[in-house]
């Protein structure tokens, strides 16, 4: 399996260019902390506290948002219709070139 | 100092579950703890966000709900009777000539403690207000974000806002207490335990409890407390409603901040505090410790079972701190048993020496 490109902009406007597995059952939001981007992740990827919110700039296709997601974004803070948790999505070779946004904090 | 002073041995900030096991090992060295936090209730993280769901790398335990985990913290700490000043975030620390601190609350309670144990995880939880402006006129005047002591709803009339865990049961139980509850969401659809949802759909079919959805609060009225609220439904119409009510409790969740300790002076990195993990987990000032998330060092792991090493190793440094010229040695909880501060003791049962014979 090969790693794929993912391109990171963070909430300063910066783009980080980052390198993803995908045979390491991580998701987006572990690919941030992984490389030191500023995304709490405070419930630890249970869909529970939208800090690993993000934008989706790419037209990927991620799927529908799924029930824990969905109504963990009806509650968060600027949510806009390409709003993804990043824990909810996780990192396969379909994902290669995408570019996401950092939401802003709360 | 004044006479109305809480005192301690050890000031805990934070009742996660580091927080709370802090007291029992605190307790077998005989220190007294006293603990501050946020949120209205124990447990953290652990109660706030998730209490229905299992954790299975406590050790010893293959499967805990992380509610039940702080149930039991609880009750293994109870025999040390920590004290507790919950719903309120601590908001300045002054250390004394005699290197103890005074730390203060956002509601200016003070607590005297020779030493300070951080176990603040991710900082405290500031809850998510709902965006009406001038809503803090009607903070605490009928206006709350948590809830503390239900029995203050008794006989009054009630609007909850939000469609998750925390409205669902907080309707619930006060569809019992309360004259009248109204649940109003944004949505149709609410996100919580199946038995809270089924609940709530029994109470409104019984009328217990009025269910407006999807609808939003959009203002506040009254002189000096919370008298009414405007409800917009959100239909094809946007029919207003104004609901007469003498409470209302938005629960939209909670989102974590470090908070005023980061203003206290200690080192911090990427949100944590800085500590020596070679030693004792304390901070760039003596007498102030960091313990479980809140803290950070080579090799950090932000697990719960982590927090309970630290806090552990963290109340030997308080004790010999404390009583520099005290020499202190562990002894085995299966050897010592516990001796609570409420005069209960635990202990093993002693085996029995007796000759077994042939008659």
């Amino acid at each position: 399996m090969e790693d794929i490109n993912i391109t990171i902009i963070d909430r300063e406007g910066k783009e980080h260019k980052v390198l993803a597995p995908t045979d390491m059952n991580m998701n987006l939001m572990e690919v941030c902390k992984s490389y030191d981007l500023p995304v709490q992740a405070v419930c630890g990827g249970m869909a529970m506290c939208a800090t690993c919110q993000c934008y989706i700039i790419s037209d990927h296709d991620l799927g529908e948002r799924n029930d824990d997601e969905q109504a963990m974004l009806w509650e968060a803070s600027y949510v806009k219709d390409n709003s993804r948790l990043g824990c909810q999505i996780p990192i396969t070779e379909d994902l290669n070139g995408l570019v996401i946004e950092l939401a802003p904090e709360d | 100092m004044t006479q109305d002073m809480i005192t301690t041995d050890i000031l805990i900030i934070g009742a996660g579950p580091t927080g709370l096991f802090t007291v029992f090992e605190a307790g077998l060295l005989k220190l007294k703890c006293h603990i501050i936090d946020a949120l209205a209730q124990p447990g953290g993280q652990c109660s706030e966000l998730y209490p229905k769901k299992p954790i299975y790398d406590i050790p010893g335990f293959p499967e805990v709900l992380a509610g039940d985990l702080v149930d039991n913290l609880m009750k293994q700490i109870e025999p040390f009777q920590p004290g507790f000043t919950l719903g309120e975030r601590a908001q300045t620390i002054d250390k004394q000539e005699d290197g103890s601190f005074i730390v203060t609350t956002s509601k200016g309670t003070k607590h005297h403690a020779k030493v300070v144990a951080i176990a603040g995880g991710l900082g405290s939880f500031e809850p998510r207000k709902p965006a009406i402006e001038g809503i803090e006129k009607y903070e605490d005047k009928g206006l709350v974000y948590m809830i503390k002591d239900p029995e203050v709803y008794r006989d009054k009339k009630v609007v909850i806002a939000g469609g998750g865990d925390s409205a669902l049961d907080w309707s619930i139980f006060l569809a019992d207490v309360a004259a009248e509850v109204t649940l109003v969401h944004r949505r149709e659809e609410f996100r919580g335990a199946l038995d809270s949802v089924e609940k709530v759909q029994d109470l409104v079919d019984e009328n217990k409890i009025r269910l407006v959805t999807p609808a939003e609060i959009l203002d506040i009225k009254g002189d000096d407390k919370v008298e009414s609220v405007l409800l917009q439904h959100n239909d094809e119409a946007k029919r207003m409603e104004v609901i007469e009510c003498d409470a209302f409790i938005p629960l939209f969740g909670l989102a974590p901040k470090l908070g005023p300790i980061a203003d206290w002076g200690l080192e911090i990195e990427k949100n944590a505090i800085k500590v020596d993990n070679t030693l004792d987990y304390q901070t760039n000032i003596p007498g102030i410790y960091a313990i479980g998330d809140v803290n950070t060092y080579p090799g950090k792991l932000k697990l719960i079972l982590c927090g309970f090493h630290e806090a552990t190793l963290m109340c030997q440094s308080a004790y010999q701190r404390i009583f520099p010229d005290k020499c202190y040695v562990m002894k085995y909880t299966t050897v010592g048993g516990i001796n609570g501060f409420d005069g209960s003791r635990k202990e093993a049962e002693k085996a029995v020496v007796k000759k077994i014979g042939n008659h």
